[in-house]
């Protein structure tokens, strides 16, 4: 059955509806009843529909074009000229497909360890789903910014309601984070409507600007994204939020949410500001580099697993970043792609590591209820198994070749050495400091002799807990030892994209 | 051949696997099995591809494999280039492996994570196998990484000591240091060469050289140079060299099995192998072969040095290890990369059985490794003892055995390396490798004497259970034994002069010492018949003297001498301050600085003085927030659809 036409429209209101759906089915105090159970079953069943019909998405992808593909495109407000336009290039694509893979994980992982309104918290994941899913296929300025400023709410609230001690501080601070980004960014959208009179990304793209219109309209993106990505020095609200939240707040947090920030980048600031992107790319970079250094560092000194990984995710990010800003400071003829490439290779990879590393946190905060280092040790003498999948996400966090973690970072560091001996030196650095604050968090949790008697009376995963962790693995092992289709898929569309960036609008 | 390359590959792999997912289900017997098996196979077929160079011309061989991406124009690829350089090594890398596995069915047997044990040297044999049978940097940097895996797991096997997760957390972390220098050089190749495969980067390595690299403003390198030595600080890493050799000896406390596998005859030599697969640029550097020259010697002599004052029979060992690495990077320092090559393969064996030998003394005494408490061992276990004369003997350079001539002829081909414009640099390295015969034989001799000779030291308990080894222990040993004695003799004309390496190896006319040393050469036995000649025989002989009067004869003496100069035992004895260096030193300022940037940083300017700065002015709006958290979500949703409405119709009708 083709329905490509329609893909996207499907993939986004898919999870919604079946959110609503869950919300109406509603829940029930005994958690073992049957409503309770069809409840479950009804939310991993759109989760894994989604799925699989995600797998149209990349069956049915051609990769050697750069022009969108899978649009659709009704008039939604004829007065404003807004449209309800979808359609999806090379870095879209997977970042949809990230989606849509990490979504299900995300409910088996919360299937009966969440005890508090779970049909509320599998709604809020659904919903957040699709509302993802809209702000990577959305090509409208206002369309984007709706499903942009929705997401927080599902977000907001998963902290809010399922979070932690401190959850009120997390989301007032997430919350006021975000927001303050995202309104100058629509400053900026209604500035660019009133030039190119219309709400098409496209058109955005082709209306000429002037250079303090576009520095301006530059910073006003930047703060929008950076704040997401997040870079330095606005990155303070992601370790409280990833404390606050539930494993699956995290999950998705660190997974797909981070991730809006360098798509923003890609999507908006480089082929709308091309000007502004040049001219204030030494400042990304210089904010990446220190987003690699200085948090490599801080990382290391974590007292509390879920802040050093939230700590290492804003590290690995910034490989992002700097993979995307490269290409002003590239002689040669080649390479920016290299960079560009690999920071979208990174974004992928980062989503899979750090959704395993918050998901083996979670593991072990549901038998311990404590994320604290100096609470464990010789965790390895009870847990075999969650040993060796903890090593392999670690090593795969500390940019191991042969996994996910180092493809995006080799290719990152070629292209900062042909644009700068000294960035690459610098971004080389995560290679020691990675590898530091990692794996002496392994030698604290999993080594050692068994530090107390919590942990002497620690389960093994059990069935459920495995699969999601081994699915990750072989997803982390697969796009290490052969990314070319995740390459193939970006390849045609980065190189259209150097040109835009490339091409002056002034 | 390809299929043959594969199966060598990925036998052991594939047994890795089983071993490692269903060792419960396959049980210990099976899990050594499929192990041994598999790696016998890949052993058996890697003899095959080297006897098919050897004696059947088979050609160089270079397959690409898959694609493992192509973006920007550069071509990554995982492939084979399986020369003869690449053959050597297979056969001594799976040969090796092949020992330690049956040994290990012996030394491991009672121990509860046997499975994975095997599950790991199989997984390490893979990895080794994709370093040294790669055609490209990108897989070498696979195999460069896998291995440094592998050894981290390894050396942490026993995960509840202290001792051994500090030991792998420091090993990892001093080689991680060696990669961001490996990582960076390839980065510069990829720069200045435009691509990862060895082929085109070695066809352009002319250009390379003529390139320049400004690394600070107005002072350009020479591109070659840089990128030589930035891959040679990978290898410094792997391969312990000084001053990243600080993991090394901490790394013994793995098992012995990979003790011998990986921290003496395969991994550590990876860095050499490197060095000398990328002859055709370092070629082009005179500057990077100096700074390799230098850098070994300082090895060869000074980690010899710290061998005199190890108690632990093991680290004694590892010590000596360090100091033939140097021996080796002095060899490539001295454009004799066959020499180094040649040394690698005669020390695989040779340390690898002295290894296996301290293993299986350590199995009779009951897992005690201080050789102060050893003595005698010769009439309990005849054949421990011979095998380890044999590898002693080896390793001192005894007329005749495997080490003797390697290190004789690297030697040689280091006083035959002077070159113009680096006379001192020479003489240094020259005199360093030489001192070090000396070194060498007295430290091999003090534990030789002090754990087979003499007075019996153990106590009574241990004493009463001392017997040989079973035979999976014993056999390995005769296994290495054999071409720890007789392997030189056979060798060295083929591999040093015969032309073996064939274009493997690639060196420029000027600094071709080994084909001047060629024109002198009369045979095998020519060299030992001359060997009492040279002062290299006179500086081992005094050395096994020296040590034989110390520890045997005159056991006072050392006491003494400890109690004179404890300036400088201390000094040994503390390995010259290093680690302290490195702990007290860059790992608490790291740690320091961490806390600096979070505390102060984060926590204290951005959160406090900003963020919480703007949240606290408009604290107020933070309290009726709370207010309106319910906690119910129709609140919420109410409050979404009210929102949306007000933002549509404001949209359509009040714009």
């Amino acid at each position: 059955m083709d329905f490509s036409h329609s893909l996207l429209s499907i993939l986004i209101w898919l999870p919604i509806i079946g959110g609503i759906g869950l919300l109406a089915i509603g829940d029930d105090e005994d958690t073992t009843s049957s409503r309770s159970s069809t409840m479950r079953i009804v939310a991993l069943g759109m989760s894994l529909l989604t799925l699989v019909l995600s797998i149209g998405l990349y069956k049915w992808f051609d990769n050697d074009t750069g022009a969108m593909q899978f649009v659709e495109r009704f008039s939604w407000i004829p007065a404003l000229d807004v449209w309800y336009y979808l359609g999806v290039d090379g870095i879209s694509a997977p970042l949809i497909l990230l989606t849509t893979f990490i979504t299900p994980l995300v409910v088996i992982a919360g299937w009966d360890s969440i005890k508090t309104r779970p049909a509320q918290y599998f709604a809020a994941f659904l919903i957040l789903e699709g509302l993802m899913i809209g702000v990577f296929s959305a090509l409208d300025g206002l369309l984007f910014y709706v499903f942009w400023e929705a997401m927080l709410i599902p977000m907001f609230l998963i902290i809010g309601v399922w979070g932690g001690q401190r959850r009120i501080y997390a989301t007032l601070k997430f919350f006021l984070y975000t927001f303050l980004g995202s309104v100058l960014m629509l400053v900026a959208f209604i500035y660019l409507y009133g030039q190119a009179g219309s709400f098409d990304l496209f058109e955005f793209m082709n209306v000429p600007l002037s250079m303090t219109a576009q520095k301006l309209i530059f910073i006003a993106f930047l703060l929008a994204f950076a704040v997401k990505v997040p870079m330095w020095p606005v990155h303070t609200w992601l370790p409280d939020a990833h404390v606050e939240a539930p494993t699956g707040g995290s999950v998705i947090l660190a997974a797909i949410m981070l991730k809006m920030g360098g798509y923003g980048f890609l999507r908006l600031s480089l082929p709308i500001v091309p000007d502004g992107s040049a001219y204030f790319s030494g400042l990304v970079i210089a904010l990446s580099l220190i987003a690699i250094v200085y948090i490599g560092f801080v990382a290391l000194m974590q007292k509390d697993m879920k802040k050093l990984i939230a700590y290492s995710s804003i590290a690995h990010m910034g490989f992002v970043t700097l993979g995307f800003f490269l290409m002003w400071s590239i002689a040669a003829s080649s390479g920016a792609g290299l960079g560009m490439t690999g920071g979208m290779i990174q974004m992928v990879s980062h989503g899979l590591i750090s959704g395993a590393m918050f998901l083996c946190v979670g593991v072990l905060y549901d038998r311990m209820h404590s994320r604290q280092i100096a609470d464990y040790g010789g965790v390895a003498n009870t847990m075999p198994k969650f040993t060796a999948f903890m090593v392999l996400f670690s090593m795969a966090n500390a940019g191991l070749p042969g996994t996910s973690g180092f493809v995006g970072e080799f290719m990152v560091i070629i292209a900062s050495f042909k644009a700068n001996f000294w960035y690459a030196f610098l971004a080389a650095s995560t290679l020691v400091l990675g590898a530091a604050y990692t794996l002496w968090m392994v030698k604290r949790v999993l080594y050692g002799e068994v530090a107390n008697n919590k942990v002497a009376e620690l389960q093994d995963l059990n069935q459920r807990e495995f699969i999601v962790l081994g699915v990750l693995a072989i997803a982390v092992l697969l796009l290490g030892l052969w990314p070319a289709p995740l390459v193939d898929m970006m390849n045609v569309t980065i190189e259209q994209l150097l040109q835009q960036a490339g091409h002056s609008k002034l | 051949m390809l299929n043959y390359y594969l199966i060598i590959v990925l036998a052991p792999l594939a047994a890795a696997i089983v071993a490692g997912l269903f060792g419960k289900q396959i049980g210990r017997a099976g899990s050594h099995w499929i192990t041994i098996l598999a790696v016998g196979l890949s052993c058996a077929l890697s003899m095959l591809v080297l006897r098919n160079m050897l004696w059947g011309g088979a050609p160089s061989e270079n397959i690409s494999l898959y694609t493992w991406a192509v973006t920007d124009g550069l071509r990554m690829e995982v492939g084979f280039l399986v020369d003869r350089l690449t053959a050597l090594m297979m056969a001594v890398v799976t040969f090796v492996s092949f020992m330690v596995h049956i040994y290990t069915v012996g030394y491991m047997r009672d121990d509860p994570g046997y499975e994975r044990f095997f599950s790991f040297i199989s997984l390490f044999t893979f990895s080794m196998l994709m370093l040294v049978m790669s055609n490209n940097f990108l897989q070498l940097f696979f195999g460069w990484e896998a291995v440094g895996l592998v050894s981290y797991l390894l050396i942490g096997f026993w995960f509840k000591r202290e001792s051994a997760i500090f030991a792998n957390f420091k090993a990892f972390l001093v080689n991680r240091v060696g990669d961001f220098g490996f990582i960076l050089g390839i980065s510069g190749v990829v720069m200045f060469a435009g691509s990862l495969d060895y082929a085109e980067v070695f066809a352009s390595a002319d250009q390379i050289a003529g390139q320049n690299i400004e690394l600070f403003p107005g002072s350009p390198w020479n591109a070659m140079t840089v990128v030589c030595i930035l891959l040679f600080i990978g290898a410094m890493g792997k391969s312990a060299q000084a001053p990243l050799h600080v993991w090394l000896p901490d790394s013994m406390e793995g098992p012995t099995p990979i003790s011998a596998l990986i921290h003496a005859a395969t991994m550590v030599t990876a860095g050499i192998f490197m060095v000398a697969r990328m002859s055709p640029l370092f070629e082009l550097s005179e500057t990077a072969l100096a700074v390799v020259i230098i850098i070994g010697a300082i090895t060869a002599f000074f980690m010899g040095l710290l061998g005199i004052v190890q108690n632990d029979i093991k680290r004694v060992v590892a010590y000596s290890t360090l100091s033939q690495l140097g021996y080796m990077t002095v060899a490539l320092g001295a454009s004799a990369y066959s020499a180094a090559i040649f040394h690698l393969m005669t020390h695989a064996f040779f340390k690898a059985l002295l290894f296996l030998a301290a293993g299986s003394v350590i199995i009779a005494m009951h897992h005690e490794q201080d050789i102060r408490k050893m003595g005698g061992l010769k009439k309990y276990m005849p054949i421990t003892y011979w095998t380890a004369l044999i590898g002693s003997l080896a390793l001192i350079g005894f007329p005749g055995s495997g080490g003797f001539f390697s290190k004789d002829l690297l030697i040689e081909a280091v006083h035959e390396s002077h070159w113009e414009g680096q006379g001192a640099i020479y003489w240094i390295a020259y005199l360093s490798v030489l001192l070090g015969v000396f070194v060498t034989a007295l430290y091999t001799f003090r534990m030789f004497f002090l754990v087979f000779h003499g007075e019996e030291r153990m106590d009574a308990e241990t004493k009463s259970h001392l017997h040989e080894t079973p035979w999976v222990v014993t056999v390995p040993l005769i296994l290495l034994a054999i071409p720890s004695a007789v392997i030189g003799w056979y060798a060295v004309e083929a591999v040093l002069f015969g032309g073996y390496f064939g274009d493997a190896i690639e060196v420029t006319q000027r600094h071709d010492v080994l084909g001047r040393m060629a024109a002198d050469w009369h045979g095998s036995k020519g060299l030992v018949t001359h060997a009492i000649q040279t002062p290299i025989f006179w500086l081992a002989a005094a050395g096994v003297f020296t040590a034989w009067l110390l520890y045997l004869k005159r056991p006072d003496i050392p006491a003494t001498i400890q109690s004179k100069v404890t300036g400088l035992y201390n000094l040994l004895d503390r390995k010259y301050y290093m680690d302290d260096l490195y702990i007290k030193g860059f790992a608490a300022w790291g740690r320091s600085i961490g806390n600096l940037l979070w505390k102060k940083g984060d926590e204290l300017i951005i959160d406090g003085v900003i963020v919480n700065g703007t949240a606290n002015s408009i604290g107020k709006l933070a309290g009726v927030m709370r207010q309106i958290q319910t906690g119910y979500l129709y609140t919420y949703a109410f409050a979404m659809i009210i929102g949306l409405t007000m933002l549509l119709s404001w949209l359509i009708w009040f714009r």
